[in-house]
């Protein structure tokens, strides 16, 4: 794929642009990922590399799927975005924020777990993603009725 | 009409750390009411925080974030006295903006 065309899929995808949120779009296309791969696929990115840079606090056993707390803390120079993603949820991607200069690379938010599974923390730093994994075992789940 | 957010912010120098609670459903589309009815999802898609002119922080939100959604993140180059402004929609087209002062 040509530069153009990369920046093409990246502005596609929301994630190229700082202000990404300020497009009244929501990117359907990436909620509706089913894996991380898929995801940096549509996002025009390369495989992303493990990272220990990536701090990451989540609890080992969420009692209640339905509400658990996730701090993210990127060591990586230059982070850009940060992502969540459930792997056996209905849609893997939680969230995705955009970070502009100034912004530290630190995040807390909350998210719904359907199942036991690992949860990801998705980095994106100088055009390049990393990422670090953690496996959260859910005792109910927080998505069914 | 939407209820309000409660925001907190506090300055440590020039960092201010911004803390927010939504009052949001966040319904996934997943579940079923008794009758075994899908109830359709709702759920806020995106937030964007200012300071002043300046976008501090723009997130893209699916409906896996948990109800009454929390937020915190942290911005330099920040004030005391300053006001954070924060903004979501949601997937119904409904949005709220609630702003407060940097303590």
């Amino acid at each position: 794929m040509k530069a153009a065309g990369v920046v093409a899929a990246l502005a596609a995808a929301g994630w190229i642009d700082p202000a990404l949120a300020d497009s009244a779009e929501w990117n359907k296309r990436a909620f509706d990922v089913k894996s991380l791969d898929e995801l940096i696929g549509l996002l025009g990115g390369e495989t992303a590399s493990a990272s220990e840079a990536i701090h990451f606090d989540a609890p080992d056993i969420a009692e209640n799927g339905a509400v658990v707390p996730l701090a993210i803390v990127s060591a990586i120079p230059g982070t850009e975005s940060i992502a969540i993603l459930v792997e056996k949820n209905p849609n893997v991607l939680a969230a995705m924020f955009t970070l502009p200069e100034g912004t530290l690379p630190e995040i807390q938010a909350r998210v719904k777990m359907a199942e036991t599974c690992n949860v990801y923390a998705l980095v994106r730093a100088g055009g390049r993603y990393f990422y670090t994994a953690k496996e959260i075992k859910v005792t109910l789940g927080g998505c069914g009725g | 009409m939407a209820n309000p957010m409660k925001i907190r912010a506090r300055a440590d120098g020039d960092v201010v750390e911004v803390k927010v609670l939504m009052a949001h459903v966040m319904e996934t589309g997943q579940r079923k009411n008794q009758a075994g009815e899908i109830i359709p999802a709702w759920f806020i898609q995106r937030v964007e925080a200012t300071y002043g002119d300046r976008v501090v922080l723009s997130a893209q939100w699916g409906p896996a974030i948990s109800a009454n959604p929390f937020l915190l993140f942290k911005f330099r180059h920040g004030a005391k006295g300053e006001k954070v402004r924060i903004t979501w929609f949601d997937s119904k087209g409904n949005t709220r903006t609630d702003e407060v002062v940097i303590a």
